[in-house]
């Protein structure tokens, strides 16, 4: 029997999960000899054996693999025998390659973990910081890959010798588990006071905290990525008490539950959701509640008015030993205050939380890269992630659509809400962690840290970056900061201008919306896209948001867009969206000249105070600060306000969503008639005139306003399947934060279906402002970004 | 008013008009007024004023074109002494409007204790200009040995705010675009050179000293940020702004850091003299308030402290403001 020596190369998710020992003891089963490290693309392999023994061990490989690993690529080549005479583990090599190996996302506690934690004959009996190569914290404490302890937070904890023994031994499940720990080496709890001082330690900080909480108080805990506050979900006054120092008045609160029985006992789960919940990145998954549940086990104020609830299992073992000791779900909000990124440093986390809680837990094993909980939705029976954080970031997609210039690194800064960077390497895009609205210092500040992050972890130097059209947004004037410093660097080393010069390329906010699902998918062109969405810059200057794109190889045309209303006061009327109302009913009535007739009807104006209403309607008139939008999500706004009057909205899409939740899933087909004419040499106006004219129609004639919502929503997907007709593209791509809506996108998709388009839109990537780096990396590849 | 034949005459009246109410000593129309001037280091200055009504709730055309470039003179530490002052009238304007504008002049000069010295009218026809266009050219003097620029401001230097902010801009707004608001707003239109003066001659080691006009707060903050190379920070909280300045701005959707003002001013002073120049500005407008500091001399960019804390880099007013929140 002859014998080879083989070079395999394996990438995808293949470091930092126990795929080195699996192969290690793979190769001693099967009694082949050579070799395997971790590289920077992520593992190679040598072995010697016959060709039968090769195809057993590739099989072998791709059956048995670590429950957590992913193999994207797997190639083998030939080369000569040099004859091993064992199977061993190299250290990692270090290579002048660009690193293109996925970062692993932080996973949940695994079963066996959470047995030995609960074991008292265990050595880490309920040592919160247990882990093993299946489970355990990844991103938020790497500094710099390969991931190796040394370039970890956990470098500063030396291994005792039980630990180092586990470590080194290729069988044994803690092998090269980076964040090993027990103990007698491994960091530790501490419970502190509002002054840093230690109230009790070890077991004993775990236990008064839980003492504390049941007494009703607000508790910061610094868990995986950064910082819960935490309260009983049962005390009425906690929950105020929380809402008013975190000046939150409305927003619901994430909830950890102790266990998957107690979820079912308030909300309904299906096996998917189960499957999410039970997943190693254990997200935050909203479910919807059982109706009128007097045994639910929290109060009301957790979720007002909310048909659903954001809820998660625990996922480190701190807080698996909280949440046993507990028994009732608790919130499990992210410690920041209003509108900051979450703390993740103890002593920060001493000031800035001061003024909403007394008491801290807090541990010493640094977090590198903070990052909150992900929230994922199902809708239409698929897992959509509407915050791509723990579990999941970094996200490593790859393109495979050709023209991706494996050469060109590219950076892409994202948008401004909800912001996300993303890196592309030979072809692949990390998309980072969701790092808060840019509206204040420190998380301008975060997104620096996390480019400058990312860009050493990967150790690379951009040669492209691309950001929104919009000027005022900080990403944009982030990357106009990194370009000029480069170009003033540039000009003092003269030769190779050239080559080293960098590009910028602004993209149009919904394009790449629509590019994001297009990369997500692969997709080839031709096809219709549909973006609907809050707000975005166009490229007339105003602010887009219900447009339709038919994007061919050559050329990107704009179809169809909604008809323009002007936003009175600009950013004050998506805060207060009765002035959309206000706009709505003012467009619609202003030829029957009943406007202050209609609104007394409706009885909005007790909603304005008087000379509010004058100043607004001089506003309407003269056009005083009022920008043109042809933005669907405002028209939900505008809508939702008319039905379910409110003064003013204290979180992101407040009102589109109670518009969406008045739903309640009632069927109909029912739609209001609205007016547009095909032409296809020019951007048509799709009129939402006489939608608004039946509504307030059916509103006055007391019909139930449930019924209304769900013949909105009705209409718009008629609107989209009307233009689809027409423009007979059989790919169709759904972009943009409103669908997130799940009776919107349900409803569009089936109806879509029925008449045999093929419907595309994200699942992996935020549908919101939180995937447009990954669409704006394709779009700055595409011939397209020139000629739009 | 009447333009071309009419005009010569219409001219002469005008003449007539001006002569004796500025008749000083020095006023002369055609040739150049002559001057003696007692310290050889003078500041030099010329603005133009179009506004849009003419005449707005605490002040007119008239007493803005007369404190804008004394206020230009004060901000450079000068003590402003003479005054050109040229018409451009459209043809059409009513005599007792521009009679109206020539009166406050006089009395915003006297207040401001400058001389109009040389002057010039020109008609145009109608529909060529709006109402009245004034320019008015200050010469001051320069008596101290200071040097007032940005580059003077060090790091720990406070920022004194002279008054309520935001003002001018929504009087003059609200009365053009006929915004019935409860009460009215007076714009903040006042002359600067007094409280300047009185800051140097009680020995106040001033660093820069800045009117903020166009653009607001916000904007000229960020000018000399950027001109000083420095980043400030600025608390919210003790920035005042009239309630109804803030119900209108609210009402509006602008902020009132971005809002034109007509008499307000920052000043960079040391430190260890803030408290001592701040008892200053307070005997002029109780109002006047430390607004911030000078964090460090590096990446000019200013910082703005809400109330609970959190902070938020404020930039310099772009365009159009377009929405950026979904
Ligand atoms: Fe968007
Ligand atoms: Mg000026
Ligand atoms: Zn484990
Ligand atoms: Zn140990």
């Amino acid at each position: 029997m002859s014998l080879s020596r083989y070079e395999i190369k394996i990438n995808g998710l293949v470091q930092g999960i126990g795929f080195r020992p699996f192969i290690y003891q793979l190769a001693h089963k099967l009694n082949i000899n050579g070799w395997i490290n971790n590289s920077s693309e992520g593992v190679t392999i040598q072995i010697e054996c016959s060709p039968e023994t090769l195809n057993l061990f590739i099989a072998k490989i791709k059956q048995e693999k670590p429950q957590q690993s992913y193999i994207e690529n797997l190639v083998i080549s030939s080369l000569n025998f040099v004859g091993y005479k064992s199977f061993i583990i190299r250290d990692s090599q270090k290579e002048n390659k660009p690193i293109s190996a996925s970062i692993l996302p932080d996973l949940s506690t695994c079963n066996d973990c959470i047995k030995e934690l609960f074991d008292c004959q265990n050595r880490r009996y309920r040592y919160p910081f247990i882990n093993c190569t299946n489970c355990g914290c990844r991103y938020s404490i790497i500094k710099k890959i390969p991931y190796d302890r040394i370039f970890t937070t956990m470098s500063k904890f030396e291994m005792c010798e039980e630990c180092e023994k586990e470590y080194k031994n290729p069988l044994d499940r803690r092998f090269h588990a980076q964040p090993n720990a027990c103990e007698k080496c491994g960091p530790h709890l501490e419970l502190w006071n509002q002054k840093g001082e230690i109230l009790a330690k070890f077991d004993q900080a775990l236990q008064t905290t839980c003492e504390l909480i049941k007494q009703g108080k607000i508790l910061a805990i610094k868990g995986l990525g950064g910082f819960h506050l935490v309260i009983d979900s049962r005390n009425k006054l906690a929950v105020n008490k929380l809402r008013q120092l975190k000046n939150r008045p409305d927003k619901p609160f994430a909830l950890m539950y102790p266990n998957l029985d107690k979820i079912t006992q308030d909300c309904y789960v299906s096996s998917l959701e189960k499957k999410i919940l039970l997943s190693s990145a254990s997200p935050i998954v909203l479910l919807r509640r059982k109706k009128e549940n007097s045994l639910s086990l929290i109060c009301s104020e957790i979720a007002p008015n909310n048909p659903y609830l954001g809820i998660m299992l625990p996922y480190t073992p701190l807080h698996h030993l909280l949440l046993a000791e507990l028994n009732f779900p608790i919130v499990a909000t992210s410690g920041n205050r209003h509108s900051e990124p979450i703390c993740i440093d103890e002593t920060e986390a001493l000031v800035k939380l001061n003024s909403i809680t007394d008491y801290f837990l807090v541990h010493n094993r640094p977090i590198f890269s903070p990052i909150d909980d992900s929230i994922v939705r199902v809708i239409d029976n698929q897992v959509i992630i509407l915050r791509c954080a723990r579990g999941y970031a970094p996200l490593s997609i790859t393109l495979k659509n050709q023209n991706i210039a494996r050469d060109k690194n590219i950076l892409a800064l994202g948008g401004h809400l909800k912001s996300a960077i993303a890196l592309k390497i030979d072809n692949k895009v990390f998309l980072s962690q969701y790092l808060g609205n840019l509206d204040n210092l420190e998380n301008e500040e975060l997104l620096d840290n996390t480019t400058k992050k990312l860009n050493n972890i990967y150790q690379i130097k951009p040669d492209l970056i691309t950001c929104d059209l919009h000027p005022d947004y900080y990403s944009t004037k982030y990357a106009e900061t990194i370009i000029d410093k480069f170009h003033k660097e540039g000009k003092l080393s003269k030769n190779e201008d050239r080559k080293n010069s960098i590009s910028l390329v602004k993209v149009q906010h919904h394009i790449a919306h629509i590019y994001s699902v297009i990369a997500e998918h692969n997709l080839n062109l031709p096809l219709l896209a549909i973006a609907w969405d809050g707000t975005g810059y166009g490229l007339d200057k105003t602010i887009w948001g219900g447009e339709f794109f038919l994007i061919t190889e050559e050329k990107i045309q704009r179809i169809a867009t909604f008809s323009p209303f002007p936003l009175l006061g600009g950013e004050r009327a998506i805060i207060e969206p009765k002035r959309i109302t206000l706009a709505l009913l003012s467009q619609t009535f202003k030829a029957e000249n009943n406007l202050d007739t209609i609104i007394n009807k409706l009885k909005i104006n007790q909603y304005f105070c008087s000379q509010e209403l004058a100043i607004l309607k001089k506003m309407l008139a003269k056009q005083i600060n009022s920008p043109l939008t042809s933005s669907v999500g405002r028209l939900f706004d505008g809508i939702s306000c008319l039905l379910k009057p409110k003064e003013i909205i204290t979180f992101e899409g407040q009102a589109a969503m109670a518009l969406e939740y008045l739903t309640n899933d009632i069927i109909t087909t029912e739609t209001y008639p609205f007016s547009w004419q095909y032409n296809a040499d020019q951007c048509n106006y799709i009129y939402w005139e006489s939608i608004v004219k039946n509504i307030v129609k059916e509103y006055l004639e007391n019909q139930s306003i449930n019924n209304i919502s769900v013949k909105f929503h009705q209409t718009l997907v008629k609107v989209i399947s009307t233009v689809a007709e027409k423009v007979r593209l059989k790919n169709i791509v759904l972009a943009g934060g409103c669908f997130q809506n799940k009776y919107l996108l349900e409803n569009t998709i089936h109806s879509l279906r029925k008449n045999n388009f093929q419907v595309y839109y994200s699942k992996k990537v935020p549908t919101n402002d939180g995937g447009l780096a990954l669409g704006q990396i394709l779009f700055s590849l595409s011939p397209n970004s020139i000629k739009f | 008013m009447a333009h071309g034949g009419g005009g010569k005459l219409m001219k002469q009246l005008i003449d007539n008009m001006l002569l004796p109410v500025f008749s000083n000593g020095n006023f002369v129309e055609h040739d150049s007024a002559i001057l003696n001037l007692t310290s050889n280091k003078i500041a030099f200055t010329t603005d133009s004023y179009v506004v849009n009504p003419l005449f707005f709730p605490g002040g007119n055309i008239g007493s803005m074109a007369v404190y804008g470039t004394v206020n230009d003179l004060a901000m450079a530490g000068a003590k402003p002494l003479y005054l050109s002052l040229s018409f451009i009238l459209e043809e059409g304007l009513s005599f007792a409007t521009f009679w109206e504008v020539i009166k406050s002049i006089k009395q915003a000069s006297e207040i401001s204790q400058v001389k109009i010295v040389t002057g010039d009218t020109k008609v145009v026809e109608k529909g060529k200009g709006d109402g009245i266009f004034i320019n008015t050219s200050g010469v001051g003097i320069i008596e101290h040995n200071l040097t007032i620029n940005p580059q003077q401001i060090q790091e720990e230097d406070v920022i004194i705010l002279s008054g309520d902010i935001g003002r001018h801009g929504i009087a003059i707004m609200a009365l053009r675009e006929e915004l019935e608001f409860e009460t009215t707003i007076e714009s903040d239109c006042a002359p600067l050179n007094h409280l300047v003066l009185q800051l140097i001659n009680s020995g106040i080691n001033i660093h820069c000293l800045r009117d903020i006009t166009r653009g607001g707060l916000a904007s000229i903050l960020n000018e000399i940020a950027i001109d000083s190379d420095s980043e400030m920070i600025i608390q919210e909280k003790f920035i005042p702004v009239q309630e109804e300045v803030k119900g209108a701005c609210e009402i509006l959707g602008f902020d009132p850091l971005y809002i034109a003002n007509e008499g307000r001013f920052i000043a960079f002073i040391p430190k260890n003299e803030a408290e001592k120049a701040l008892s200053i500005f307070k005997q002029e407008n109780p109002l006047a308030t430390i607004i911030g500091k000078v964090e460090k001399k590096e990446k000019g960019r200013v910082i703005l402290e809400n109330k609970l804390g959190s902070k938020r880099i404020i930039e310099m007013l772009t365009g159009e403001q377009l929405p950026r929140i979904c």
